[in-house]
């Protein structure tokens, strides 16, 4: 199974410099687990307290995964997983 | 230094002049490398607050994929602080993501939706450390 993971540049440090890596997994959760034993350190920047961070956004063929599962979401081969840091900040 | 054309600067004042007392938020694009802000994308603020800005999540997604496509990368993020100075916050600081882009931060709060001058700032923002720079205005950027 290989799932295609889009990798933002905040996130490149961990990846080698690569813009995107593949990955396997059923899951969101498998995916990102998957993930760290290639990419040590990634996993803690997309998760906190067993769960997504709050200003992570991850896509499953664009969709957002809040509204399909978060990490649970299911993952299929062939799927495009983008990872996006969410443009925020506040006075 | 960030330099940047007189009509992509008068884009973001009027978008921050137009949302205030909300703060405004976008990016200008521009090719990989080139440090060129020349594609002004305003961005809705889903936070819809005076205190708080965060890009829609799917707008997010579309402008990134459009950007990919046209090998374009957010050479400006900028959003507008309405009630205090344009300074980051530490918010600003702690969720800033783009080690190579200038943050530019408008603050409102003297004028609110009427005309009259802004504080028109710009940052680099690297691994929580905030680096002021000059910014320099031109009639348009220099051809390539």
């Amino acid at each position: 199974m290989a799932i295609e993971v889009r990798i933002p540049t905040i996130l490149r440090t961990y990846t080698g410099g690569e813009k995107a890596v593949t990955g396997d997994g059923a899951s969101l959760s498998a995916l990102i687990d998957d993930l760290e034993a290639n990419h040590p350190g990634i996993k803690d920047r997309l998760i906190e307290n067993g769960d997504l961070r709050r200003f992570v956004n991850v896509y499953v063929n664009d969709e957002d995964v809040r509204f399909i599962g978060g990490l649970g979401a299911e993952l299929s081969d062939g799927d495009q997983v983008v990872v996006l840091p969410a443009v925020a900040g506040g006075q | 230094m960030l330099t940047i054309d007189q009509a992509t600067y008068d884009a973001i004042v009027a978008h921050a002049k137009r949302d205030h007392p909300d703060e405004a938020c976008g990016v200008v694009a521009g090719p990989e490398g080139s440090d060129r802000p020349e594609r002004f994308v305003e961005m809705v603020n889903a936070a819809g607050s005076p205190t708080f800005y965060e890009f829609d999540s799917t707008d997010l997604l579309q402008l990134y994929k459009e950007m990919d496509a046209n090998d374009e990368e957010p050479v400006i993020v900028y959003h507008s602080h309405t009630a205090t100075e344009a300074y980051p916050s530490r918010t600003d600081i702690g969720l800033a993501s783009e080690p190579g882009a200038h943050y530019v931060l408008v603050s409102t709060r003297e004028h609110g939706n009427n005309d009259g001058p802004v504080e028109f700032r710009s940052y680099r923002i690297i691994d929580g450390e905030v680096t002021e720079e000059e910014v320099t205005v031109v009639d348009a950027l220099p051809s390539n």
